[in-house]
């Protein structure tokens, strides 16, 4: 339903705008119906910045983004209304998408006379309790309250209901587990999983890998605006090939496995076979960095559902 | 015996009354042990870190004492302390990285720190060198300024500074949070090897994330609602918990390998109480799936087995 077709992003920066920063290049993948794609990166990958281009909130410099077959970009006037009747994003802090003198609720008769002025108060009233329910919240637990009364998920899950009031389809959720503690983050992704099974699409933005792991299909790494390593989720997990994916999921703290066996399970076989790494038996090396298509390796299929494009090619880290 | 604190409580005065974040702490570390303290935020966990260092103004001592080796700190006694802070017992606060004065060289704050306790700067100078070198950092950093360097560096310099007189425990809150997940590791690890190293000899590190601990603690101390649930070796604390809380806390958290698909996970219903007026009796009650008629009376802190501290009815065996 989503696709986004070599995008990139520059960044006009210094003062006078003379210098341009490569945000984002050339991306692209695809988020379907009923599926969770996750979108990871070290902070600065441009993580932010692709969700952005998807919500219109910034332009695509290059490329096109497209939602149902419709040019993102191509969306002006009041049919920008309608993309985001169905096109929503949450983001990182939920505390700053709520002014502390208005009550919570507020977001939500914005909602009302933003898109549907004409629905009777009653009508109304069921629609919000639905979207409630949608997020497991108890209405007289969060309505007519402030800000400061509710806690960090209470508000991250209302602002998930504002976006179920529309005709939601699409969800760009930007690090909105970071600033929650452990025992309602997984609420949290199991409510958005719970959307997913519905048939929304989400892009599900983050640089915890462990939570990408758990809920999305689909992975996409991306390091320094580029696509590096993705795929089916659990083969770039299981199989990761990069050798920047690699360092990332060796990284990551885990509860049952120390960092040191963690590093040499993956160093054991984790993409290599034979000593051998999956990206250059496709694509053998020929001693020149930054070989393939413009500066960039291509991305190349190392098996079903998995692509990996290899910036490391001829250098010599992996045994090719 | 290094650190042992005995029924420590420390209250913030506010309008509303006292917010009892610390209220009733037992517990001992041990040479060269790396005790982790992990909970929900709120929980009380940098109140306790604090008070074994600096009570500022709103913190109120309210009772109990903390020796370290054999001394007793006068912890209520802000000159008092002044002859172990640094020397004896440090502390790397959170957001330490941006509490570092902008205006100054990195060498030359040092210079004046160690000079306030006595010290001169030629005296530690080559040491400085050679830890500063042992963490990874150029000797060059010593001649920049703060905002010269990045997170990961900063707080590397941040563990050199608050470690380099030696001091018997060393309180390192929340120091890996704000990282990428590879640079947060090479600071988890650096930690460890600071206590390997014998820079320190023992070491509180604040979390609110579990899986960290299991990377570099030797033991856990989980506190739920300003009191403490459970205390055991990390092992023991991930794979055999017995407060009802810690169990709930670890079944709840996402690692690499777990899949919403396969394995959905369950977060803890409810939220804290407030500590204003907390709750009488286990503070955990309302939330406790196995809170029976005794848990309405206060559960004690005590060793069930060699190593093994929990506050829970239940799990002491006394719900005949
Ligand atoms: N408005 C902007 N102007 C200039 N540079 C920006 C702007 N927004 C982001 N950047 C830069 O673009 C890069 C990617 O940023 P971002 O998309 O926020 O990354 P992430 O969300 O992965 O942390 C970073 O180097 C950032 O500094
Ligand atoms: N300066 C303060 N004034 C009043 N209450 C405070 C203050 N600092 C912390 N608290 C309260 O004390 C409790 C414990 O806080 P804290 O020790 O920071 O928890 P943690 O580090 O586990 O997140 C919380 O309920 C918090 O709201
Ligand atoms: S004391 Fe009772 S309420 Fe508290 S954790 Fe144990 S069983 Fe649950
Ligand atoms: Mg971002
Ligand atoms: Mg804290």
């Amino acid at each position: 339903m989503l696709s986004l077709n070599r995008v990139s992003k520059f960044y006009k920066i210094g003062t006078f705008g003379g210098k341009e920063l490569a945000a984002v290049r050339d991306v692209s993948f695809d988020v379907n119906r009923g599926e969770v794609v996750s979108l990871i990166g070290e902070s600065g990958s441009g993580k932010t910045t692709i969700g952005k281009m998807v919500l219109k909130l910034i332009e695509i410099s290059r490329g096109s983004i497209t939602f149902d077959g419709t040019d993102v970009a191509g969306i002006k006037g009041g049919a920008v209304k309608s993309y985001y009747r169905e096109v929503q994003g949450v983001f990182q802090d939920p505390f700053s998408s709520y002014n502390p003198i208005f009550k919570a609720d507020r977001v939500f008769t914005m909602i009302r006379s933003e898109y549907y002025p004409e629905m009777s108060r009653s009508d109304w009233d069921a629609k919000v309790e639905t979207a409630l329910a949608g997020v497991s919240l108890e209405p007289d637990q969060v309505l007519n309250k402030y800000p400061h009364q509710l806690s960090g998920g209470q508000l991250q899950r209302l602002l998930v209901a504002r976006a179920l009031l529309l005709d939601l389809k699409f969800l760009v959720a930007d690090e909105i587990i970071s600033m929650l503690d452990a025992s309602t983050r997984i609420d949290v992704l199991n409510l958005l999983a719970e959307l997913k099974d519905r048939g929304m699409g989400i892009l599900f933005i983050t640089h915890d890998l462990s939570l990408g792991n758990y809920i999305s299909q689909k992975t996409v790494i991306l390091r320094r605006g580029v696509v590096v390593e993705m795929g089916a989720t659990d083969k770039v997990f299981g199989n990761p090939t990069h050798p920047y994916t690699k360092v990332l999921i060796s990284s990551v703290p885990q509860l049952h496995k120390k960092w040191a066996e963690v590093e040499a399970e993956i160093q054991a076989h984790g993409g290599d076979h034979d000593g051998v790494c999956l990206y250059h038996e496709a694509y053998p090396p020929t001693g020149q960095a930054g070989d393939g298509p413009g500066d960039r390796p291509a991305m190349v299929k190392v098996e079903d559902d998995h692509f990996v494009g290899c910036f490391d090619l001829g250098q010599g880290i992996c045994k090719a | 015996m290094s650190l042992q604190v005995t029924d420590l409580r420390v209250y913030y005065r506010t309008l509303a009354g006292d917010v009892k974040a610390l209220d009733g702490a037992t517990f001992s570390i041990a040479d060269k042990e790396i005790m982790g303290l992990a909970g929900e935020s709120g929980c009380g966990k940098s109140t306790l870190g604090n008070s074994l260092i600096r009570l500022d103004g709103r913190m109120k001592y309210i009772g109990g004492s903390v020796n370290l080796d054999g001394n007793e700190l006068p912890i209520w006694d802000q000159t008092g302390m002044n002859e172990f802070r640094f020397k004896q017992v440090s502390v790397i606060p959170q957001y330490a990285m941006s509490a570092m004065n902008p205006t100054r060289k990195i060498g030359k704050m040092i210079g004046e720190l160690v000079e306030s306790r006595g010290i001169s700067y030629e005296e530690i100078k080559s040491e400085l060198d050679r830890r500063v070198d042992l963490v990874g950092l150029d000797e060059d950093v010593l001649n920049r300024y703060p905002m010269e360097l990045s997170g990961g560096m900063k707080q590397r310099m941040v563990m050199v500074i608050s470690t380099l007189l030696d001091p018997s425990l060393l309180i390192a809150d929340e120091v890996t949070s704000a990282l990428d997940v590879s640079t947060q590791r090479a600071v988890a690890e650096t930690l460890v090897s600071f206590r390997d190293h014998g820079f320190v000899k023992s070491m509180i590190v604040i979390t609110h994330d579990v899986s960290i601990l299991y990377q570099t603690a030797d033991t856990i101390l989980i506190m739920y609602a300003g009191k403490l649930a459970e205390k055991a070796p990390t092992k023991t604390i991930i794979e055999k918990p017995l407060h009802p809380y810690t169990r709930m806390l670890i079944s709840s958290l996402p690692e690499v390998g777990v899949r919403y698909e396969t394995k959905k996970l369950v977060g803890i219903p409810g939220s804290p109480p407030s500590l204003l007026n907390p709750p009488t009796g286990c503070r955990f009650r309302a939330r406790c799936p196995l809170a029976f008629a005794k848990c309405a009376e206060e559960p004690p802190f005590i060793k069930i087995a060699n190593d093994h501290e929990v506050a829970c009815w239940k799990a002491t065996g006394s719900d005949a």
